[in-house]
């Protein structure tokens, strides 16, 4: 790899308090590439992600985006870097006081003073591709089911088209088969638009379905990257216990039997 | 020795507290100096603070204005000064009781609903979203909040004011038996301008406070539920403290030649 990767992580360091949730993470994502992030609850993907649109501060360690270190970046030139992310967040995020499609059209309107009405058709259509009907468009968040808001979000971080994606768990909560419309809708993202994608997820079949390579992060570290086609002969244990979802193995869940 | 450690520990929080409160104030208003100016959020703040509030305000100062006229007057008749109700009424209206009356209801109506919205957008990422959708937050919640504040409690004031004076009207003229016209000619006998700018300045000051209070702590509430709860209750708090602390600053600067 000669290009320089779109996103390059070395040395992240995050704690809250006493708990240290990334411990030295190192990543490159390539342009165009879709990269897929596995690992078990609470190890700290999200956490990751976070990090890199400066949600959170990182403690320690540098994170490029097409080069340029972004760790130091005062407000205004943070908020011009985010213009090229789009993020669906785990817990959809939804802005309840405005209806379905302004909440799709925000980047539009806002970011790109787009006018209110043409918003609006993208807005739609963006829904359509996602499965959602236009007498969706004027409903509030609140009078939606979980799987339609996780659609919506995502109607809502591709909708001004932007280089990177980020998708937090875009498929829980969904049924497979709109599973399966989601995992496609993000293949083609990254086709179609030539953006570069990182998704995290515990579902393997939408891995292999969306991933060109899958890293999977254990204990604030990533212990594996590889193709996609190589997931299920690593020759690591710990991530063969998690794409065959063993409860005995390398990684021990803090449990106590009843 | 663990006496004075607990007050210097409380101490320190103060004025971390402060300091706080200070960045935040700083950051806003420097927001609030820069374009863009959504303005759409202010309308929608100004509607909500002006004209949702008019019910609650108009009331207090009704109420408020009659229960003076009757109590200088039982007083007043005890040495024979009853002629000066009307006088009474109007200054302590336009210049206590309707900018802090109001300030305090209006403390408990909007500061506690923005705290409460803007600390659930915190917990449920949809501040997050915001900055992922290139828009700044101070800008998006906090400017048009800050702006209705300011001006709108002064307008509610003025229309707080000329209720109360009414009220004090109705309650001379009709229980009391004063002549109408002579009430109103004495209303006005004494009133300077200062009384009623004095009045809207501290108005504008306390609307300020109430949203400040409320973006604060909404915009730094933690961990769910409760601690949306929480922030609501610190705002309201707040708000009505620095109301009452800066009234008598107000005061102090404006009637300060003694
Ligand atoms: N704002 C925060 N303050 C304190 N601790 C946090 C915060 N955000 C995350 N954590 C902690 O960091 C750890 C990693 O959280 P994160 O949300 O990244 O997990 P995750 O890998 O995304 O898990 P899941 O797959 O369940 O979503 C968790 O133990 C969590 O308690
Ligand atoms: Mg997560």
């Amino acid at each position: 790899m000669t290009e320089t990767p779109k996103i390059a992580l070395a040395g992240v360091h995050k704690s809250f308090g006493p708990k240290t949730v990334l411990n030295g993470i190192d990543l490159e994502v390539a342009r165009g590439e879709s990269l897929v992030i596995i690992g078990g609850s609470g190890t700290g993907k999200s956490v990751m992600l976070k990090c890199i649109l400066g949600l959170l501060h990182p403690d320690s360690g540098s994170i490029r985006v097409d080069g340029r270190e972004t760790t130091r970046l005062n407000s205004r030139d943070r908020e011009r870097l985010l213009h090229k992310f789009g993020m669906l967040f785990q817990g959809a995020a939804l802005f309840d006081s405005l209806p379905v499609w302004e909440n799709v059209a925000f980047g539009l309107i806002q970011g790109e003073h787009m006018p209110r009405p043409r918003a609006r058709d993208i807005a739609v259509a963006k829904l359509g591709a996602v499965g959602l009907g236009p007498e969706v468009a004027n409903l509030s968040p609140a009078e939606l089911s979980g799987g339609m808001q996780k659609r919506v979000a995502l109607a809502r971080a591709i909708a001004d088209e932007p280089e990177i994606i980020f998708f937090d768990e875009p498929t829980t909560g969904l049924d497979p088969i709109m599973a399966d419309v989601i995992n496609e809708l993000i293949v083609q993202c990254v086709k179609d638009l030539g953006a570069t994608a990182v998704t995290i997820t515990h579902d393997m079949a939408s891995a292999r379905k969306i991933a060109d390579r899958i890293a999977m992060i254990y204990q604030g570290r990533i212990i594996w990257t590889g193709h996609a086609s190589d997931i299920d002969d690593s020759g690591n244990p710990y991530v063969d216990q998690f794409v065959h979802g063993r409860a005995d193995g390398p990684i021990r869940m803090q449990i106590r039997a009843l | 020795m663990g006496f004075l450690a607990a007050i210097g520990r409380a101490f320190l929080v103060f004025l971390g507290a402060t300091g706080n409160v200070a960045m935040f104030t700083g950051i806003a208003v420097s927001h609030c100096l820069r374009p863009p100016i959504y303005l759409r959020q202010v309308l929608r703040q100004m509607i909500d603070i002006g004209y949702y509030s008019l019910p609650v305000v108009g009331l207090t100062a009704l109420f408020t204005g009659m229960v003076l006229a009757l109590q200088s007057y039982s007083g007043f008749a005890r040495f024979q000064a009853e002629g000066a109700i009307a006088t009474v009424v109007v200054l302590s209206v336009t210049r206590e009781l309707g900018p802090v009356l109001a300030g305090l209801m209006v403390a408990g109506r909007i500061g506690a609903a923005m705290a409460a919205e803007i600390g659930t957008m915190r917990v449920t990422e949809q501040i997050d979203a915001l900055s992922t959708l290139s828009t700044n937050p101070y800008k998006y919640l906090v400017v048009p909040r800050l702006i209705a504040g300011l001006t709108m409690l002064p307008l509610l004031v003025l229309v707080a004011d000329i209720i109360g004076v009414f009220g004090g009207f109705l309650v001379s003229v009709y229980r009391l038996g004063f002549n109408p016209a002579s009430y109103i000619s004495r209303t006005w006998e004494f009133l300077e301008p200062v009384d009623v700018i004095s009045g809207l300045v501290k108005a504008g000051v306390f609307g300020f406070m109430i949203a400040l209070m409320g973006c604060y702590f909404g915009y730094r509430s933690r961990g769910g539920a409760q601690g949306v709860g929480q922030a609501t209750t610190n705002a309201v708090v707040a708000a009505s403290i620095l109301i009452l602390v800066f009234n008598y600053l107000i005061t102090g600067i404006f009637f300060s030649d003694k």
